[in-house]
């Protein structure tokens, strides 16, 4: 059963009341909340996703609440709780579906040790995987989201789940999460980019979010395969460019990408080192989405990019 | 009294074969409360039950089991640093707690996650250590004078430090009881029976029978009771793994009345065997009966800790937790100072309003969830 087959009534009952479960990848949440805003970019972007009426495990019980008090009427704050541990302090209460997505990244980067999680967008098409890489204004998130939006299936933006044995990698599709210019940039790129309210001020600036395609979320349950690693980086005015990357610093920006090698040592170590070992890894410089674009649909029709 | 899920299965882990889904989510986010899911897993696979568990509780077992191995590795890495800088001193460090349970490779060191290291030094020693941990990177942690004073005149240690780099804390301690508490703990009996198994350096901790004491101690007579079900699950940890030993219960108790540290051990007792059914002689429950008179050890102490030693999840609340975690915080001043020096040191920090962070967690969390604790049940 998928979140839109439930009322609009019942979800809000859910959420406001015992929690509405959702699956989210390979994980289960339970989430709570009685903030207007939050019950919206539910409502906007996981109704394709699954819930459950029976009883069952969650990975994590997640709950966003009014901060108490005065504080209700005076720059009210909302409070992410794990169960009822809050890992974090409140934040501003305009931000609460931000602080919600980026709890909710925290929760699996701090347990799903059972993946070497790397800080990285991924994306498929034919069956084979990009892994892009990046730091914080690389462009990797706004040429995620230009690639979602003309058909590639959107595994995550934010962080690749790769089983150190198989090197599958396991999908979690969210919205994806696109900031200050590329917002704009992303509503110009496409008709079709369904993007929710936007929280100014963040400490990341604005944040505003992209519905990921209904096909991505219907897939979450097939894993898939790295096929090539790009990382991109963002250069106004720049002549697009992909060039070889030496593969040592490759493992290294990927080591330092990662969020649980320290969990993991020595597997996570040979994990990563066999996922660089095992595709050509690029470096994208681009300025123009539409230039951007073809260069990746050549990687993955390049066959001698071994498997 | 319905005991907590967790408790039940630290008590009887078959009792997991029969879990519903809906049991095991509790299960999960009780010992995720009480910061108890590595040792639960320890448990459960040394009863041979790993295959009972079903695959989504059986990822968070693993992952927690994963970060306890890590941090037994960085405890090892913490412990080879402090003994680097220190050295040259020539003088024996300690450890307790935690650090004592990996040097000496106890089973509970691999169900157990590590935060600060705990060293105790002899008095005359603690200037001399300072001085040679702050140039090879530790800094205190509370800069103001009011701090340092209450510290250095009553307490057991000196404010902890934390090394700028790692930033891993360290607690310094010159006894394991503020200089002020009731009981008079003597830190040279301690450190004269400290062992290091015959290894070589100046890296000690503390003999079996005083590890038991001192846990027995910080959480009846010294801590917060946070992580109260955590701490008494080291006691019970321990007491199962020395107890086999030939003559163990009376050197125990022996060593309990040389300390001055009989009531708190006899509250260890207590609470792991209610709580924890772990076995306690016939002849113990007679000397604890000798030891402290009926009334004492009657419904009042019970019926706080039963309530403050149950996992801090709404879960496992029930009348009046929140005001037993209260009660007992407050006798765990008391008994740390008399009222003269106590009430303006409460007053002061109360007045300073010093930051929020500073409070004891106890208090935070007793401010934070004390609506809750209104609803019966």
């Amino acid at each position: 059963m998928k979140v839109a087959d439930l009322s609009q009534r019942d979800m809000a009952g859910q959420l406001t009341g015992k929690g509405l479960p959702i699956q989210i990848g390979p994980f289960w949440i339970n989430l709570r909340s009685t903030i207007p805003d939050l019950l919206r970019h539910v409502a906007f972007f996981y109704s394709e996703y699954e819930t459950t009426e029976s009883a069952r495990f969650f990975d994590f019980h997640i709950t966003l609440k009014n901060a108490g008090g005065l504080r209700r009427w005076v720059k009210p704050q909302v409070h992410f709780l794990l169960d009822e541990y809050a890992p974090f302090k409140p934040l501003p209460y305009i931000h609460a579906f931000a602080m919600f997505e980026w709890g909710l990244n925290w929760c699996i980067a701090t347990t799903a040790h059972r993946y070497l999680i790397i800080h990285a967008a991924v994306l498929e098409k034919a069956g084979r995987g990009i892994i892009m890489p990046g730091v914080p204004g690389s462009g990797k998130s706004t040429l995620c989201a230009a690639m979602a939006l003309r058909g590639w299936r959107l595994l995550s933006d934010e962080m690749v789940l790769l089983d150190p044995a198989t090197r599958a990698i396991t999908p979690v599709p969210r919205p994806v999460s696109l900031k200050n210019e590329s917002i704009g940039i992303i509503r110009d790129f496409s008709a079709m980019a369904e993007i929710g309210l936007a929280a100014k001020d963040t400490a990341k600036g604005t944040v505003a979010h992209l519905k990921p395609s209904a096909t991505s979320i219907r897939l979450a349950g097939v894993t898939s395969r790295p096929h090539a690693i790009v990382f991109p980086k963002f250069r106004a005015g720049s002549r697009t460019r992909l060039t070889e990357k030496a593969k040592n610093s490759a493992l290294l920006e990927i080591q330092e990408n990662a969020f649980n090698t320290h969990i993991l040592g020595k597997v996570g170590f040979e994990s990563a080192t066999s996922l660089i070992n095992s595709c050509p890894v690029f470096s994208l410089e681009y300025s123009q989405l539409e230039e951007a674009l073809p260069i990746m649909e050549r990687l993955i029709a390049d066959s001698e990019v071994p498997a | 009294m319905v005991e907590p899920l967790i408790i039940q299965v630290l008590v009887s882990p078959d009792r997991i074969t029969r879990f519903s889904a809906a049991d095991w989510d509790l299960l999960m986010r009780q010992a995720k409360a009480a910061n108890l899911l590595a040792h639960l897993h320890r448990v459960l696979q040394e009863r041979g039950l790993g295959d009972a568990i079903p695959e989504g509780p059986a990822h968070h077992l693993r992952a927690a089991n994963l970060i306890t191995q890590r941090s037994v590795l960085a405890v090892r890495w913490e412990i080879s640093q402090l003994q680097e800088a220190l050295y040259s001193l020539a003088i024996p460090i300690v450890l307790l707690k935690g650090a004592a349970y990996v040097l000496a490779d106890l089973p509970i060191s691999r169900g157990r996650l590590f935060h600060d290291i705990d060293i105790l030094v002899p008095r005359s020693a603690v200037e001399d250590v300072e001085k040679r941990l702050l140039t090879w990177g530790w800094r205190t942690t509370h800069s103001s004078a009011y701090d340092q004073r209450y510290y250095r005149t009553w307490m057991h240690e000196i404010p902890p430090m934390r090394h700028i780099k790692r930033q891993t804390v360290l607690d310094i301690h010159h006894s394991i009881l503020p200089l002020t508490a009731r009981l008079k703990p003597d830190p040279q009996k301690l450190l004269a029976q400290a062992t290091n198994d015959g290894g070589q350096g100046d890296l000690y901790w503390l003999c079996d029978l005083d590890l038991i004491l001192h846990s027995a101690t910080h959480l009846f007579h010294d801590g917060e009771l946070e992580h109260g079900l955590r701490d008494l699950v080291d006691i019970a940890e321990l007491l199962r793994h020395f107890a086999g030993r030939a003559g163990f219960w009376p050197a125990l108790c022996d060593r309990a009345v040389e300390m001055d540290l009989v009531r708190p051990l006899i509250y260890g007792l207590r609470y792991v065997q209610l709580l924890l059914a772990v076995d306690i002689p016939e002849d113990v429950t007679l000397w604890m009966r000798d030891q402290l008179p009926g009334s004492l050890l009657g419904s009042t102490m019970d019926r706080l800790f039963l309530r403050a030693l149950r996992p801090d999840h709404a879960s496992c609340g029930m009348w009046g937790t929140g005001q037993a975690r209260w009660a007992l915080y407050v006798r765990s001043h008391y008994l740390r100072m008399p009222m003269k020096l106590l009430i303006p040191h409460l007053v002061r920090k109360a007045l300073t309003g010093e930051n929020e962070g500073e409070l004891p967690g106890e208090v935070q969390r007793f401010i934070a969830n004390n609506p809750r604790h209104r609803d019966p049940g």
